[in-house]
């Protein structure tokens, strides 16, 4: 079995997931698709670690797995805390980065 | 039986094939579906697989652990906030962002192929297993547990501070400063009365939701014996959301059956 | 030859290591008056005068022990701190102590501490009178820094500082517009001087490597002519600025805006005299350039025509002091452009005048106050009478600068006369005609002030002023008599290892050119007393078609020259540089500031706000930077 097959399906979740941030406008859903690459990064990892033949790809996917429960965490409160303020989850309506 | 004239299908191989589709399916999924609860459910599919996935590259840890904190945890809290904000109203279909749709396809595609580009033909040496590395110390899990708690462990403590102020993070973000006193039972009650006798509002509870032959979602109002709306009778928090129901063409079923009822009835009176 | 004599000084020991407390005293106690602001209003002007007093205390121990020492150890050096290094540059602050900066240390301390008694009976009714003695002992420390210092660099800091504190003091009624002007040019003339020290200790160290004394004469030997001369000349501009000579004159007789006591201290006895100090100190150079010494000498001469002149037909008293200051110190300049010969006696008159000029301007101080601070002489008369205390100690000033037998004035001036007369018969003949002007000026002013009727305005009854300014002028009355005696044969041993000497026969008998500076004297009191003795006096200056006494009267149009020849082309410069920067340099700017404004309001609209476009920029970005990484990889 070719690893670089798992490499190519890690490229391809990662690019399906970064148009999904790129087009969709429901925070939730966007937010959804930075999980979505992570996980691409993940599989890339554990692959890497079968190429290599050592375990540190699969000890760095885990760590990834913590970063990412600790930024849905933090991600998630935020979002509430913008809806209970303007009572939207779309990205486009807090575009205040304009003047 | 020589591996020159068989071609070699591994187990592994058969789960790719299976999994890699399931995979890209969940992920596009979650990408074109307007439903968020759609969208997570794909996402689901996609982790599911993955988790597949990680089992065939011999990480059954790491395919569990997938499994429990990424469709259990994530995926639930994601559902629960889903809950929280409303679910009911699905995105629109119409991008306002002029050539961002297109932009950012081409960007994706252009990505996707950039990667692949790189990644074919880059693995030149033998292809290796960790089945090795994992039967050095008796198993998969045991092996990570050497990594993570004897090279790895100031990220090991590392990632657990991280954890702590991510929980403490959350907690201050989500939190609400209460700037009235909160009313007790009591206070509600007198209120309540003392708004009967000064107008004559109405203290008891106020009335439930219309039970229709179709539906009897929260959503659709009750009508009052003259055929109007009874505002009081949906909450008002749906109301400012929009997604209150229209009850008069529910009401109009139930009229027809009346109507058709009488009828029968007025046939066998003849 | 005479670089031989001059002894290297000894390390600081015993009282000397205290040296530096004559200046930390005084510049504390200014800066803890400045700041504890009205908590010391009560008692800090008795504080300011301790300071002062315990300048002059430690200045008279470093005198006394001088004194006792073999004259090879009277020079001492203090070493203080490195102040900072600069490539192979290393500028030490230290003190000398010689027997030409004890002098300088004596007399400002000594006139300092009355004018500081003095000024606790002439400020008392003043609202700002901590801040006045505030001022005053800045200057003190800051004089003190100039005379003491060891090289040329920290004796510029005490250059700059005493024209600051001279700027304060000037402009002190900063309230009077003319007072304020008058500060501001004090300030900017003495900056043209400024920048002729400033120049010369650049050459200095360009030429020596060092800017200290020792330094500088020892190198003065081997350096050629034309850079001593250039030296020279800056060291001229510098002395001209701060000593009022000639063509940097014209700030001195505007200075008298200042406090009386001011005038008396600063633009009589001590700063002005800084400039001569300055060229005796650099007496080695000086002798290696005799063209800056022949203009040394013209601009002395000059000047001691030209203050006389302007004495004789001032009204303002104070005015008429100030032109008999820059006359006399005219004369200070020549001596010291004389060379070896006259050192000793710049210095000489430079004493003595110190002392009868601090006395005859703290007279005019306290002629002042019982006038209800009238200057004009016009508005005098017959005040002999009426301020006994003050008429006495005047005279004494008075017969002091005419040069009367055994006065002060007669020892000191007398020899400068008879030196220009060795040096060049002209030169003399100008020397000896400016000491018939004073005699002719000064009895002018004790004839306008003291005699005749009584010219006085209505509601003024003068009176004698109380003790604290009494007792000072007496002091000071003392010394204007004693102080020649006192000094004729001892100054010039006494000075000979700073600068050098020529050894002159001196006598009590005068000299054939003695001879004649008396009978000159005596004709201008005589004509004097011809004019102004007999008549009256006009109540305002009558109208005069005598072009002499127009310019004297004008100061002989110093202004009207420095806006001539300075002020009005700047002014003019300066107009068409603005008018070139609002046409020619705003308008560029603006127009490139409005270019600029247009492409940011196209630009801004790259700006949506949106996260997601920010988002799709940043993919593109990765994906061009992925992309050429990538195919530098395959080239």
């Amino acid at each position: 079995m070719n690893p670089e097959n798992y490499l190519i399906l890690a490229a391809l979740l990662f690019s399906i997931g970064s148009i999904g941030v790129l087009v969709r406008r429901n925070a939730l859903v966007a937010f959804m698709c930075v999980e979505l690459m992570l996980n691409a990064c993940n599989l890339a990892l554990v692959a890497g670690s079968q190429i290599t033949g050592g375990l540190n790809g699969q000890v760095a996917s885990f760590f990834v797995m913590v970063v990412a429960a600790a930024e849905v965490v933090v991600g998630l409160a935020i979002i509430v805390s913008i809806y209970k303020t303007r009572r939207s989850t779309s990205v486009d309506d807090a575009n205040l980065l304009k003047l | 039986m020589s591996p020159m004239l068989i071609p070699l299908v591994t187990g592994a191989e058969v789960t790719f094939w299976i999994g890699a589709p399931l995979a890209v399916l969940g992920a596009l999924g979650l990408v074109f579906s307007r439903r968020a609860v759609y969208a997570a459910l794909s996402m689901a599919v996609a982790m599911i697989s993955l988790a597949v996935l990680y089992a065939s590259l011999d990480a059954p840890f790491l395919a569990m652990t997938q499994i429990i904190v990424y469709t259990g945890a994530v995926m639930m809290m994601f559902l629960f906030v889903m809950m929280m904000v409303g679910v009911d109203t699905p995105d629109s279909a119409v991008e306002t962002l002029k050539g961002q749709r297109p932009l950012a396809i081409l960007a994706g595609i252009g990505l996707a192929a950039l990667l692949i580009f790189a990644i074919i033909g880059s693995i030149t040496q033998p292809a290796a297993t960790v089945v090795e590395a994992n039967a050095q110390f008796g198993g998969n899990p045991q092996g990570l547990a050497n990594l993570m708690f004897g090279r790895y462990i100031f990220v090991f403590e590392l990632a657990s501070a991280l954890l702590i102020t991510a929980a403490v993070g959350a907690m201050i973000l989500a939190h609400r400063q209460r700037v009235t006193p909160k009313r007790d039972q009591r206070e509600l009650a007198q209120e309540r009365m003392a708004a009967y006798a000064d107008k004559g509002e109405h203290p008891g509870p106020l009335p439930n939701s219309g039970v229709y032959a179709t539906t009897n979602s929260i959503a659709a109002p009750a009508l009052l014996p003259d055929g109007s709306i009874a505002p009081k009778s949906i909450s008002q928090t749906l109301l400012l959301r929009g997604a209150v129901i229209d009850p008069i063409p529910l009401a109009k079923v139930t009229d027809q059956t009346f109507a058709a009822i009488e009828a029968v009835e007025e046939d066998e009176d003849e | 030859m005479l670089l031989e004599t001059l002894a290297a000084p000894v390390a600081a020991t015993g009282m000397f290591t205290l040296a530096w407390t004559m200046i930390a005293v005084p510049a504390v106690m200014a800066g803890l008056l400045l700041l504890a602001g009205k908590l010391s209003d009560r008692w800090g002007h008795l504080a300011a005068t301790a300071a002062v007093v315990w300048s002059f205390a430690i200045a008279v121990c470093l005198f006394a022990e001088q004194m006792m020492r073999p004259a090879s150890e009277r020079a001492v050096s203090a070493h203080l701190y490195t102040w900072l290094g600069v490539g192979h540059w290393t500028f030490e602050v230290g003190l000398l102590v010689d027997q030409l900066s004890i002098l300088f240390a004596l007399l400002i301390t000594g006139v300092g501490s009355l004018i500081h008694i003095y000024s606790i009976g002439y400020m008392a009714h003043d609202a700002r009178r901590r801040r006045f003695f505030a001022y005053l002992n800045l200057f003190i420390a800051a004089m003190l820094i100039l005379v003491l210092a060891d090289n040329y660099l920290v004796l510029f800091v005490g250059w700059e500082g005493v024209g600051l504190a001279s700027y304060l003091l000037i402009s002190f009624w900063q309230h009077k517009p003319s007072a304020a002007a008058a500060g501001t040019k004090a300030f900017v003339m003495n900056r043209v001087g400024d920048l002729g020290l400033l120049m010369a200790i650049s050459t200095m160290l360009a030429m020596f490597g060092s800017s200290s004394f020792e330094a500088v004469n020892a190198g003065a030997a081997h350096v050629p002519p034309l850079w001593a001369t250039l030296i020279g000349f800056f060291l001229l501009l510098a002395a001209c600025g701060k000593s009022a000579q000639v063509p940097l004159q014209a700030w001195l007789l505007d200075a008298m805006e200042g406090p009386t006591p001011v005038s008396a201290l600063i633009h009589a006895a001590t700063m002005v005299t800084a400039g001569v100090y300055l060229v005796v100190r650099s007496h080695a150079i000086f002798e290696m350039a005799p063209i800056a010494q022949a203009a040394v000498v013209i601009v002395g001469t000059v000047t001691l025509l030209a203050g006389a002149w302007i004495g004789t037909s001032q009204d303002d008293i104070k005015k008429v002091l100030a032109g008999s200051t820059m006359s006399q110190i005219g004369y200070m300049m020549l001596a010291a452009g004389i060379g070896p010969a006259g050192y000793a006696f710049a210095i000489f008159h430079l004493l003595t005048h110190g002392f009868f000029k601090a006395n005859m301007f703290l007279g005019a101080g306290s002629i002042m106050h019982g006038m209800n601070d009238d200057v004009n002489m016009r508005h005098f008369g017959g005040l002999a009478s009426a301020m006994r205390v003050t008429f006495l100690t005047f005279s004494m000033g008075y017969l002091a600068i005419i040069g009367f037998p055994f006065f002060a004035g007669y020892f000191s001036k007398d020899h400068i006369i008879e030196a220009a007369f060795a040096n060049n018969v002209v030169i003399g003949l100008c020397a000896l005609l400016g000491a018939g002007i004073t005699a002719f000026y000064m009895t002018r002013l004790m004839l306008m002030t003291f005699f005749g009727e009584k010219r006085w305005r209505q509601g003024v009854h003068p009176h004698e002023s109380p003790k604290a300014m009494t007792v000072p002028l007496i002091i000071l009355a003392v010394f204007s008599v004693g102080a020649g005696l006192l000094m004729n044969w001892w100054i010039q041993t006494w000075l000979e290892p700073a600068v050098g000497n020529h050894a002159h026969d001196i006598s009590l008998i005068p000299t054939p050119v003695g001879w004649a500076t008396l009978l000159v004297v005596a004709a201008g009191v005589a004509a004097s007393w011809m004019v102004f003795g007999r008549g009256s006096i006009p109540d305002v200056a009558p109208a005069t078609k005598n072009p002499v006494t127009i310019a004297g009267r004008n100061v002989l149009f110093g202004d009207q020259v420095n806006g001539f020849l300075f002020t009005h082309p700047t002014v003019a410069t300066a107009k068409a540089i603005d008018t070139a920067d609002v046409s020619l340099i705003d308008r560029s700017f603006d127009g490139a500031g409005r270019a600029f404004q247009g492409l940011s309001t196209q630009l801004r609209r790259l700006q949506t706000g949106y996260t997601r476009n920010y988002a799709l920029t940043m993919l593109l970005g990765v994906l061009v930077v992925g992309a050429v990484l990538i195919l530098s990889q395959l080239g």
